[in-house]
């Protein structure tokens, strides 16, 4: 199964078709849901959302599962006096704060996140930030964004988060590379090596692990990003002066293999270095992809707009696991992030940007595709109709990215088939 | 404003919709941003429910604040209606959507929809869940419940079970077997299964069943006054209370009491020898004010537990729980902070925790047992078997589920006896549990609250062999042990903990 054409030649895909596009019910987080694996990249911040009792809810239950130890994160509960005035809130804000880094000695980076409810009622987080700043600091750093509901999509939390943390960072004239976007440590480990195997440095990566880890921006850095829902980050960055590096995303073999040919070309990687860095890893990576995702082959996939990835994931199920898609949708679709995936997107499924949930259940259910990619609260109800789902949550909370874990992302969306398969129900349909 | 980690309820929205989705024909139209839509993933993953909750989110963004949020939520009622044909409808505004003020119940109610539309007003900010679920459940059943003609035969509705609740599916089923034991049908259950159509009908009833205070009560209060329905004041969770319970409905219904005790084998294993080790252990309870009120009657007079603390995180129940907690001698934890939950049980020192998920947690961190008696439910209080906390089966239930997370009574004496026994150790917790106990979590953050705790013990100091002979006494004893020797100490005006004081103060102390 040689699919895996390496996407380099001109082919316009579907980076021209015409986009759906939906005003209706969103069946997605918001952005403060971003919260639940930002924390744990960054172990010396901690994440204080100042909302509502709701918001509190939602971090709780999208955790899922709870987590055994006191989280570094938490909720300011806007209650009926904080309403009532504004100075109020402020200072209750302050108090607050005060006590957090006063129990919590460990915590360096303290991020303001706003909600919906701070943004209605017009809470200036920003300008707290910066008093708080500068009571704490400089051992603690205070900063903000938004991850409210009316302004951010789920995996638009961390592109707020990191897009904040951007106009603080050092100004450098530094010709460096910035890897852009919080992946799993393991994962960030291995780019980082392949990086280093071909020389391309120095390499410096957002968000960095700890505060005082060196990172500094400048009109000679040069960076390229990891995940396709960081547009606000590409414009701060770009505002500083930095040159993006556009490429398709690192999934599968072919997807890692393009953006790193970005890079190194852009860093004058000689061919034959830049061939002899890969070959094994993406002989070992197509092998995995091979045998993971024999069972997507020839089958059909549906996505329901969740965390922006659905682009480049769809490239990689369509290019690299011989599936066909039916229907691509997406919460945003940022064209200066995801055209080379789209381009890569052989023409036919409908390319849907936002969403009417109910129209697009009625899409679904007439299409019946093999495989239904969406989020938590549709999952089962689908699977109880006879679809067979894949929770798309799970796309951001595993390690999914380049050559050594292109088997483990074709396995998460063989695994729904092989189960269904396993249970013996198709039999019964 | 006030920080919060874990939450104990949810938000009085989220009570609305545990109503809505327990029942069917209903709809609710909720004015919201999109991100409250995580709502709909605690009923299908939680509960695991097959079907979404009947819900529709406006889903308004910044930009359409105000412009045309109101048409909005217009344009999404019609579109649920004409979707879902409901036989009725709720409608109102989440946490934000309080805030712009758009009025939804008055605007729904000038659309002229052709179902009834039940507008309603949750304070997001002062209340929460359980609030949230009892005001909806009354508002729905004073819009379309009427008088209507009392059934032929003796009739009892079921109030209060919601989606989302703790066991509610099989307590149903449980104490609808109770009342067809003495004659008595059911006439209507709900929120749980009925339909607005039924709601109509629950004036036909003879007598209510309250089964959750916290979600029916303001319904059944209601019903009491203008349908001049009474009803029950006995939550029937454990074997004496059932008891209450039959006899409480007989004399409502005015039929001869009946219980079939030969399916309660609750009582007979509390009084087997093999639970003599159960007996005085000090337990700590925690939860909903009405489990926790059943469960230390349980506690205390079924299996025989010191009731060392207890508390509830409904504030609506501070009343009944503080007597009842002067009742047993103990002080009353009447709060909603995790934290605070945390500090007592810790400086109690329980050798049980009977809690909630959240206890659970705590009891992990601390090395102390815990069974889970109450709300907030997580995916594991949703087992496949029969499982109610209600009637005679829900006792046996709660024997079994108290039981298990603790050391039975001869391996007990075993580690007493053989301490430094490489299987039969004490991190490696209860032989039954596969070695999943281990009383500290690798990775815990570093302890906030120690050097405070230090400071204030600072004068005692634990010599070397003391804390030695300390460590051979077994970890779901030793928080006791260490609590009291210090006591002691610091009573005597010791300074230094050495064996002696250790086992001067295990004379001192022992019952």
């Amino acid at each position: 199964m040689t699919r895996a054409t390496a996407p380099t030649s001109p082919v316009s895909g579907c980076l021209d078709a015409p986009v759906l596009r939906e005003r209706g019910q969103h069946e997605v987080f918001c952005g403060l849901t971003g919260i639940i694996w930002l924390h744990r990249k960054m172990p010396d911040a901690f994440f204080l959302v100042v909302g509502s009792r709701t918001c509190a809810h939602l971090l709780q239950s999208a955790a899922g599962v709870m987590i055994f130890a006191e989280p570094r994160f938490g909720t300011a509960i806007l209650e009926e006096t904080d309403l009532a005035g504004l100075a109020d809130a402020q200072e209750e804000l302050e108090r607050e704060v005060a006590r957090l880094v006063a129990r919590r000695p460990d915590i360096r980076r303290l991020f303001l996140v706003g909600s919906c409810p701070s943004e209605v009622i017009k809470l200036d987080l920003a300008r707290a930030a910066e008093r708080l700043s500068a009571r704490h600091g400089p051992s603690v750093r205070v900063l903000s964004y938004s991850g409210s509901g009316i302004e951010t999509t789920f995996t638009e939390g961390e592109d707020a988060c990191l897009a904040a943390m951007v106009p603080e960072l050092p100004e450098t004239q530094e010709a460096e590379f910035v890897m852009v976007g919080a992946l799993p440590d393991v994962v960030e480990d291995q780019a980082l090596a392949l990086l280093d195997a071909m020389g391309v440095g120095p390499v410096r990566v957002l968000p960095a692990r700890r505060a005082d880890d060196a990172l500094a921006i400048g009109p000679n850095t040069r960076f390229a990003l990891t995940q396709p829902f960081l547009g606000a980050t590409h414009g701060a960055l770009t505002r500083r002066g930095a040159r993006h590096i556009a490429a398709p995303f690192p999934f599968g073999e072919a997807g890692t293999t393009a953006w790193l040919q970005a890079i190194a070309d852009e860093f004058g990687v000689p061919q034959e270095r830049f061939d002899a860095v890969t070959a094994a890893p993406r002989a070992r990576a197509r092998q995995a992809i091979a045998r993971a995702g024999a069972p997507l082959d020839g089958r059909s996939v549906f996505f329901f707009p969740d965390s922006q990835l659905e682009i480049p994931l769809a490239r990689f199920l369509t290019r690299e696991c011989g599936m066909t898609a039916v229907e691509v949708g997406a919460p945003y679709i940022h064209k200066a992030l995801v055209g080379p995936d789209l381009a890569h997107l052989d023409a036919g499924p409908t390319i849907a940007e936002g969403q009417d949930v109910e129209k697009q259940l009625d899409r679904c259910h007439a299409a019946r595709p093999d495989l239904t990619v969406c989020g938590l609260g549709l999952a089962n109800p689908l699977e109880a109709e006879g679809l067979t789902t894949k929770w798309a949550i799970e796309l951001v909370f595993t390690p999914v990215h380049f050559y050594e874990q292109a088997g483990d992302l074709a396995a998460l969306f063989a695994r729904p088939l092989n189960r269904r398969a396993a249970l013996n129900r198709e039999a019964a349909e | 404003m006030k920080l919060t980690l874990w939450t104990y309820e949810g938000p009085p929205h989220v009570g609305a919709m545990r109503v809505a989705t327990a029942m069917k024909g209903l709809h609710y139209v909720l004015h919201a941003p999109q991100g409250d839509t995580y709502a709909d993933l605690l009923f299908t993953m939680i509960e695991r429910r097959d079907h979404r909750p009947p819900v529709t989110y406006t889903t308004f963004q910044a930009r359409d604040l105000g412009s045309d949020t109101a048409n909005l939520f217009k344009t999404a009622c019609e579109a649920a209606y004409d979707r879902f044909k409901p036989e009725a409808m709720i409608v109102g505004a989440s946490c934000t959507a309080e805030l712009i003020q758009d009025d939804p119940g008055g605007m729904a109610e000038q659309m002229g929809l052709p179902c009834p539309v039940i507008a309603l007003e949750l304070p997001s900010y002062q209340r929460k869940e359980n609030f949230g679920a009892d005001e909806t459940f009354y508002r729905i059943a004073r819009a379309l419940a009427k008088p209507v003609e009392k059934t032929a035969r003796v009739s009892a509705n079921l109030i209060g079970p919601t989606a989302l609740g703790f066991r509610h599916r099989d307590d149903i089923t449980e104490v609808t077997r109770l009342l067809d034991d003495m004659g008595i049908a059911v006439n209507v259950c709900a929120p749980y299964g009925a339909t607005p159509a039924d709601i109509a009908r629950l004036g036909a009833a003879h007598f209510n069943v309250l089964m959750y205070p916290e979600t029916g009560e303001s319904a059944c209060r209601w019903m009491a006054r203008d349908l001049g329905i009474p009803h029950t004041r006995t939550i029937p969770i454990g074997a004496q209370a059932t008891r209450d319970f039959v006899a409480e409905v007989a004399d409502l219904a005015g039929v001869a009491p009946y219980l079939d005790e030969s399916r309660l084998r609750q009582p007979w294993y509390a009084a087997s020898v093999d639970s003599t080790y159960l007996t005085g252990k000090r337990v700590f309870l925690f939860g909903d004010g009405t489990h926790v009120a059943a469960a230390a009657r349980i506690a205390r007079d079924e299996i025989g537990f010191e009731v060392a603390g207890l508390g509830c995180y409904n504030r609506e129940m501070a009343r009944p729980i503080r007597a009842l907690a002067r009742e047993f001698g103990v002080e009353a934890l009447i709060t909603d902070d995790y934290l605070e939950v945390e500090a007592a049980i810790e400086s109690l020192a329980p050798e049980m925790i009977l809690g909630t998920q959240m206890e659970r947690m705590i009891g992990k961190r601390l090395g102390i047992p815990c069974a889970v008696i109450s709300a907030p439910v997580h995916v594991q209080d949703f087992p496949a078997r029969y499982s109610p906390q209600m009637g005679l089966e829900g006792a046996n239930v709660i024997f079994d589920t108290w039981v298990h997370p603790l050391v039975m009574g001869l391996e007990e004496h075993l580690l007493h006896m053989f301490r430094e026994d490489p299987e039969f150790h004490d991190a490696a917790g209860a032989s039954h549990h596969g070695g999943a106990h281990v009383a500290n979590d690798a990775g815990e953050p570093p302890r906030r609250d120690a050097p405070d705790q230090e400071k204030q013990q600072g004068a005692v100091i634990w010599l070397s062999d003391a804390e030695r002979e300390l460590k051979k006494i077994p970890f779901f004893v030793r928080g006791k042990a260490k609590r009291n020797t210090e006591t002691f100490a610091a009573e005597r005006g010791v300074t230094q903990i050495d064996i002696d004081t250790l086992y001067e103060a295990k004379a001192h102390y022992a019952r």
